[in-house]
């Protein structure tokens, strides 16, 4: 087939719009293309049933809101946003692109809800961010199910288990994207390309030129097709990298987890309620020294740099009430010895680490909603709040491992969502979305809820920039 | 866990507590909020609540070909069956939920064939194919005492039947007899059901028959409650006409019996033909194949007892009638014979779950 039509796709065509990736920014970007009048083709790396990339498994967003709404309890003004992302990026951001992203997601929601989203009223168990961030009704699957409709219906040309493996680029100009596809290698020639192909966080062989052999014990939380193939691509033809490549988001999560796409079920919260130790059995890091939301992102990085990258929390029965249920049920025993047996620990140690624990524990009010005072005593690490002894069987036990969310390395981009190349000049008809542009804003850290409207802002600027230039590249020949 | 069932629907809804994306729904998520395990009758109890609007299978990220494999609208419409066998009384006729659909429409045909043969036996073929005008036609082809007698004992034996039904599985879901006197539960279990509440998935409607939103079901539903109400209100009104006012039917078209019956009667055919359309254009995935043939014959079964009843409306006046009339009384001979034991008892346990949810959201309140 030379230049026949597969799956609805016409080789032999030039397409205006070639969008790279079928997540969130990528639909976003491909909607509004085809909204401004383009001939728009997206190829997903997924197949059909896994569709969606990370934002499959994110529940909200957050944008700028001047008042409350059906599903949003009061305003959220530039400010208290500013702060929120100053705070959490320890600065480590574009000031500029970071303020234009706040301005720019100024009542998202409303496009949002006009392209098919369907917003859940405020309601309990949404983690206090009822005010400021949006929740999708069913969650981000359903995002990605409403906006592939709507992308249909208006035209966009879908071909899933399309993995873009090559870019043509010619003076930081794009000309054909080359996919595979069906067993076979196919190029395809388009006007504009928006790349919004993720991260590589789903690359274990990449993510072992930082971590070493300890990368094989990470779990990627997301998708298993963010392989970071385009970005590899982009930054090896000339693209300006941005953002450590040596960080990603890392969570401790149920070690128990699949390798892969876990997503959310395998948080755990027990953390700040009980004590963790590492194989030997030994305590390595203050687990009461704030609320575990604020605190979930470090640990993350501190089971990473144990032996063979595996901790253990251990509760004891007070405990077990305190926090969400988890996905997988705890290993119970009805005393520390037993419970080292079950874990494959050295009883001997970590009745010691324990016995330690509990006399160095100072009475205080326990309050699980509270920063308490309850707390240790001349112990090292210390436990700031909620230190009670373990001394009520029977014992809960939850093996941890890293993690991975996302990666924060990306290709700089500018206000038109254009990609710098590292001469400093905007790549004129090569727009990224997404995450793999997110490094620009998120330096480090991250803000629930965020990534997504990083991915939506993006993702529209970049499908409108893409044809802004089409068309006037198009009235000048 | 004490069956296969029992522990599918314990380990899905255990995975989707430790997740929740899908509370805005209905109301099977914020009731599983309120536990961090499960028991046998709060799996059985959520089973029932659930109103299979498939809302939270489309969007569920762990739906197959996930490895944690959710299909929760599965799940728990398959622990509904087992629930629908060990509440039926009496627990003899538990076995008649295997092979239902089948068992229904032999029962049905087998009803017709009855009627229609005593009639012939008893009346006569001169009688049975004989034009019946004016007051108590009806009853010149099938005799008051043969039409009232058994429909009477056989309305106490439903009654009786659902009845016990609805406290097994009030017990079984773990109802205490306290929470079955609350006042304001009833009342707000009454108003969801009126409402059809939760085949709204949150206000956008069900994911049927397909993955898009679509309130298309809800009104259907709607239209064959109401439709079956309007039936009922014209049985009872005419109960009186012939009892009280000692009129018995047949009435003139403009008599509040027969413009009940008329517009409950073709309120069903709408309701159930638009049903039974959707359900053959469905997405199999998140149903239970062991309740199809169950659900269609109940849903046929109400079709071809309104247009039997329709039709011996419109040809009354003609020689037809007897047949017709024979027809149409052993249609609802079979609809009554197989309520308790058919796909009719999803209205009263629904009931019952409705119900032990308002206690539980009233509690939560306060």
């Amino acid at each position: 087939m030379t230049d026949g039509s597969q799956n609805g796709i016409k080789l032999s065509k030039i397409y205006d719009v070639l969008i790279v990736g079928g997540g969130n920014a990528a639909l976003c970007a491909a909607i509004t293309a085809r909204e401004c009048g383009a001939e728009v083709l997206l190829l997903e790396s997924a197949p059909f049933v896994f569709r969606g990339g990370n934002s499959r498994h994110t529940r909200n967003l957050r944008y700028l809101h001047g008042s409350n709404n059906s599903h949003l309890t009061g305003p959220y003004l530039e400010e208290e946003f500013w702060d929120d992302l100053m705070r959490v990026t320890g600065g480590k951001t574009n000031q500029d692109l970071a303020r234009f992203t706040i301005r720019a997601s100024s009542n998202l929601g409303a496009w949002m809800i006009q392209h098919g989203c369907k917003f859940q009223p405020s309601m309990r168990g949404t983690l206090h961010l009822s005010r400021t961030n949006a929740f999708f009704l069913g969650g981000g699957k359903a995002l990605m199910n409403a906006y592939y409709a709507t992308a249909e219906r208006l035209g966009v040309t879908i071909l899933y288990e399309a993995e873009v493996v090559d870019l043509t680029i010619q003076d930081d100009r794009f000309t054909a994207a080359t996919f595979e596809s069906g067993g076979g290698r196919q190029t395809v020639e388009a006007r504009a390309v928006v790349v919004a192909s993720g991260g590589f966080q789903a690359n274990i062989d990449w993510l072992k030129e930082y971590w070493g052999e300890a990368a094989d014990n990470f779990i990627i939380r997301g998708t298993p097709y963010d392989k970071g193939r385009l970005l590899r691509v982009l930054l090896d033809k000339g693209a300006k990298a941005v953002g450590d490549p040596r960080q990603c988001h890392a969570v401790a999560i149920d070690a128990r987890a699949p390798k892969f796409d876990g997503g959310i079920v395998t948080r755990l919260d027990c953390v700040s309620f009980g004590i963790v130790v590492n194989k030997r059995g030994e305590r390595f890091y203050d687990e009461g020294e704030d609320f575990w939301p604020k605190r979930y992102a470090i640990w993350g990085r501190l089971v990473a740099q144990q032996p063979d990258q595996i901790a253990y929390s251990i509760i004891d029965a007070k405990s077990i009430d305190l926090f969400m249920p988890s996905v997988f049920p705890p290993i119970e025993a009805d005393s520390i010895g037993a419970m080292a047996e079950k874990l494959m620990l050295d009883p001997a140690a970590l009745t010691a680490t324990v016995e330690t624990f509990n006399s160095a524990v100072r009475s205080g009010t326990f309050d699980a909603a509270e920063l308490d005072d309850c707390v240790t005593e001349g112990l090292t690490p210390p436990k700031s709040h909620w230190a009670r002894p373990l001394d009520t069987p029977p014992f809960y036990g939850y093996p941890l491992r890293p993690g991975i969310t996302f990666t924060y390395l990306g290709v700089t981009v500018n206000e038109r969502a254009q990609v710098i190349m590292q001469n400093n000049v905007p790549a004129p008809n090569i727009f990224a979305a997404g995450e793999i542009m997110a490094g620009n804003i998120l330096g480090q850290g991250y803000m629930a809820g965020f990534g997504m409207t990083v991915g939506t802002v993006f993702g529209r600027i970049a499908g409108k920039e893409a044809v802004r230039y089409v068309i006037e590249n198009l009235k000048g020949s | 866990m004490s069956s296969k069932t029992l522990k599918e629907a314990d380990r899905v809804m255990t995975i989707c507590n430790a997740c929740r994306y899908c509370e805005g729904f209905c109301a099977v998520f914020p009731a599983m909020e309120l536990r961090r395990t499960f028991s046998e009758p709060d799996l059985k109890y959520l089973a029932n609540l659930c109103h299979n609007c498939r809302g939270c299978y489309y969007a569920c990220q762990y739906a197959p070909p996930h490895e944690f494999r959710l299909n929760i609208p599965r799940a728990l419409a398959e622990l509904r069956q087992e629930t629908y066998r060990e509440s039926s009384w009496p627990q003899a006729m538990k076995g008649f939920f295997q092979n239902n659909g089948l068992l229904v429409s032999l029962i049905t045909a087998l009803s017709i064939t009855v009627v229609l043969l005593l009639t012939l036996l008893f009346q006569g073929h001169d009688v049975l194919f004989s034009i019946h005008r004016g007051e108590g036609a009806f009853y010149r082809v099938i005799p008051y005492a043969a039409m009232v007698v058994p429909f009477t004992v056989l309305a106490v034996v439903v009654i009786v039947g659902l009845g016990k039904g609805f406290v097994n599985l009030w017990r079984a879901t773990g109802g205490t007899t306290e929470d079955l006197m609350s006042g304001s539960a009833h009342r707000q279990a009454i108003a969801d059901v009126l409402k059809l509440k939760y085949l709204d998935g949150g206000g956008y409607g069900c994911n049927y028959p397909d993955e898009r939103f679509s309130m298309i079901r809800r009104y259907f539903h709607h239209t064959v409650f109401y439709g079956f109400m309007l039936c009922l209100a014209s049985t009872t009104v005419a109960f009186f006409y012939d009892h009280l006012l000692h009129r018995p039917a047949p009435y003139p078209f403009w008599s509040w019996p027969v413009v009940l019956g008329f517009l409950g009667g073709l309120a069903l055919l709408v309701g159930t033909g638009g049903l039974l359309y959707l359900k053959q254009q469905m997405d199999r995935e998140p149903a239970t194949p062991e309740t199809l043939g169950m659900d269609v014959a109940f849903t046929v079964l109400l079709f071809l007892t309104s247009l039997s009843g329709l039709l011996l409306l419109c040809l009354r006046s003609t020689a037809l009638m007897g047949t017709l009339l024979a027809i149409h009384l052993g249609f609802v001979l079979g609809l009554f014979i197989t309520m308790p034991y058919g796909k009719f008892v999803h209205g009263v346990y629904r009931y019952a779950a409705l119900l032990k949810n308002a206690v539980e959201q009233v509690r939560e309140k306060i």
